[in-house]
């Protein structure tokens, strides 16, 4: 039975992983001068860092669509939640820098706001702002969850429904009156905990962390799917009816999945936000959620490490691809989504695990072995 | 298994009033403590289910007794499998009562309740998680708490360790222990399914179809099983199959007849073979 929360292989990729984001991206970045081949660049710090944050996203939506089998398709809400939470304190922390020299943001006293409305109140603590990261999307994925769920939504109508919910969440954050600074959002960040933020070490601090995230949160999901209530997770994807004649209750068992699940893209959007200096709507749209959904797919559902390949490896190639043939890369989304959807179900890990694949290979050596 | 269960309920009788002087035992007789002093499994009355105007059920009336194995057939539309999801919950019914043990109000539990009390339902269409493997299969339907918290830091213990291996040479899939459950024929996965519910220790088995799809030799083997069960726990068989109809109930047991959402006829399979409305129903005369 797959109960092992790790092999020992798996142990040593995961320490080498720890030991390529804490120890070998600082020193390549700051410590390598910068005419050596070795020198990993600024841009291609925030650049990891931002790939980061997706892969993160990325592992969520896994925990939800590849293990529980329920596509959201508005996780993008969740992980612009997180951002908006983190910008809002970034916000207060440019202090009187601002375009009008205010205390207030700049968008308040565009607006003619003469003080923080209360839904700002807590936004000079970071501690308190961090909670409310965390506690924002949370409450808002246990209370729709928990509707939804009990009303045994499920499939594409639960798929559409998130899709309306991040829909409509984008609608209002468009609003100069809700207070997020319409569809400009948050931007010019100036500092973190009164550290400059568009500082090399910072920038390199924050990939580092974010990179020290995506493997906690990459092991502590491991625990997840290899625990009974992982395999019930699964149970309720194949076959949820037997699930529930076999005396689980899944709604208790999706809503604290969902919930979770939502959790961690938050974290992501929180880490985000600081590392490319911007956060607005455009975060909700539907289709930043889709994404989150094609990546997982490519990079193969199921897996936890495929939907953090299919991250790197869409976002790399966006990267590459919108400064190579700026006006292909759509054209290559959608080639590499028909591609992966006709000729590997199981997205790339899926191609490597196969019989014939590599992971394949290697295993069947070792079991003879 | 009747006298064990009078027996265990008897010991749980005294030691409640033991740790509880003066109090009433009846008081502790909720979920998951149903009462087969009687000796009375599962009764159905008067259950009526319509859907737009079609009476899917019509006044059923049932009673299974414990340890008591017992077919039910009946032509296409009978209303075999509403009656099915009336008991474990699925549909609610418009009128009538349906009683697990003489305490148990069946139609006031969700379907979990129901599993968790000890009713066990095997689907017409075998359904098991194909993406696991079989013994993770049967792990899942072991008898624990199905709580989440539970499921998160559960661990199997040796004795549950050999009750999946007691089960799967049972159902005959030894060989097939680390398979893919997906992997498996269409038998397999029947047998599968009859395992996943072995596991949960049910009282009373309710099974759609089993044999549907099966080799001969399959359906032998599931017949020798089911009447292994007999005694341990109360079976409730729907089957068209009247060769493995004929072989369950070895020309003793009751077999009940349906026929448009209520009982028929009632008896052994050759009486009720003989009755007259019986044969105008299956011969459509």
């Amino acid at each position: 039975m797959n109960t092992r929360l790790l092999t020992a292989r798996g142990w040593t990729a995961v320490l080498a992983a720890l030991l390529a984001v804490v120890v070998g991206l600082p020193l390549l970045n700051l410590a390598v001068p910068a005419d050596s081949v070795f020198h990993v660049s600024d841009y291609a710090v925030s650049l990891t860092g931002k790939i980061l944050c997706y892969a993160i996203a990325a592992l969520a939506m896994d925990l939800i669509w590849g293990y529980t089998g329920i596509l959201s398709l508005g996780h993008g809400l969740f992980f612009a939640l997180g951002g908006y939470g983190m910008g809002m304190y970034l916000m207060r922390q440019i202090g009187t820098e601002g375009q009008y020299r205010s205390e207030l943001p700049d968008f308040m006293v565009f607006l003619n706001w003469k003080e923080l409305p209360w839904h700002w109140a807590l936004s000079d603590s970071f501690v308190a702002q961090m909670v409310l990261v965390l506690a924002v999307p949370g409450l808002l994925a246990f209370v729709f969850g928990w509707f939804a769920f009990r009303s045994r939504i499920k499939g594409v109508y639960f798929s559409i429904i998130t899709q309306a919910l991040t829909f409509a969440a984008m609608l209002l954050f468009f609003r100069n009156e809700t207070g997020f600074g319409g569809n400009n959002g948050f931007t010019d960040f100036k500092r973190l905990l009164g550290v400059p933020i568009a500082t090399p070490e910072m920038r390199v601090t924050l990939a580092v962390l974010t990179g020290v995230v995506l493997i906690a949160f990459f092991v502590m999901a491991r625990a997840i799917v290899t625990s009974r209530y992982g395999r019930v997770l699964q149970a309720i994807r194949d076959a949820e009816s037997r699930v529930m004649f076999t005396g689980y209750d899944p709604v208790a068992y999706k809503l604290s999945i969902w919930t979770l699940s939502a959790v961690m893209c938050a974290v992501a959007g929180a880490l985000y936000v600081p590392q490319v200096g911007i956060i607005n709507p455009s975060e909700m749209t539907p289709a930043a959620s889709i994404e989150i959904a094609i990546w997982a797919a490519v990079g193969g559902r199921a897996t936890l490490i495929g939907p953090i390949v299919g991250a790197v490896f869409v976002n790399g190639a966006k990267s590459w691809f919108t400064q190579a043939f700026p006006e292909y890369w759509l054209y290559f989304l959608g080639a590499l989504f028909i591609a992966v959807t006709l000729f590997l179900p199981n997205g790339i890990v899926g191609l490597l695990r196969k019989p014939g694949g590599i992971v394949g290979l290697l295993k069947r050596k070792g079991a003879r072995e | 298994m009747t006298p064990d269960l009078m027996r265990q309920g008897a010991e749980r009788k005294a030691a409640w009033e033991a740790a509880h002087p003066g109090g009433r035992f009846s008081a502790v007789a909720r979920v998951g403590e149903p009462d087969f002093r009687h000796g009375v499994a599962l009764y159905v009355e008067d259950i009526s289910v319509s859907f737009d105007g079609f009476k899917a059920l019509n006044k059923l009336s049932l009673a299974i007794d414990v340890g008591e194995l017992r077919c039910i057939i009946g032509p296409n539309g009978a209303g075999k499998t509403t009656m099915m999801d009336v008991i474990t919950g699925k549909t609610r019914p418009d009128a009538g009562r349906v009683s697990f043990g003489a305490t148990i109000d069946l139609l006031q539990l969700t379907e979990p309740q129901i599993a968790q009390i000890g009713v066990g339902r095997k689907f017409q269409k075998p359904t098991v998680y194909e993406q696991l493997t079989v013994t993770e299969n049967l792990e899942l339907a072991l008898k624990a708490d199905r709580r989440v918290r539970a499921a998160l830091f559960a661990k199997l213990t040796g004795a549950q360790r050999d009750r999946i291996a007691e089960v799967l040479a049972l159902i005959h899939l030894k060989e097939e222990a680390g398979r893919t459950a997906g992997l498996l024929s269409h038998g397999q996965k029947q047998w599968l399914e009859i395992g996943m519910l072995l596991m949960q220790d049910p009282v009373l088995l309710l099974l759609d179809e089993p044999v549907a799809g099966m080799t001969d030799e399959e359906t032998e083997r599931t017949a020798e099983l089911f009447l292994s069960l007999e005694g341990q726990h109360s079976l409730v068989v729907v089957e068209h199959d009247m060769h493995f109809v004929e072989q369950l109930t070895e020309g003793r047991k009751t077999v009940t007849v349906l026929h448009e959402g209520s009982v028929l006829a009632e008896g052994k399979l050759a009486e009720v073979q003989a009755d007259e409305k019986v044969i105008e129903v299956y011969l459509g005369r």
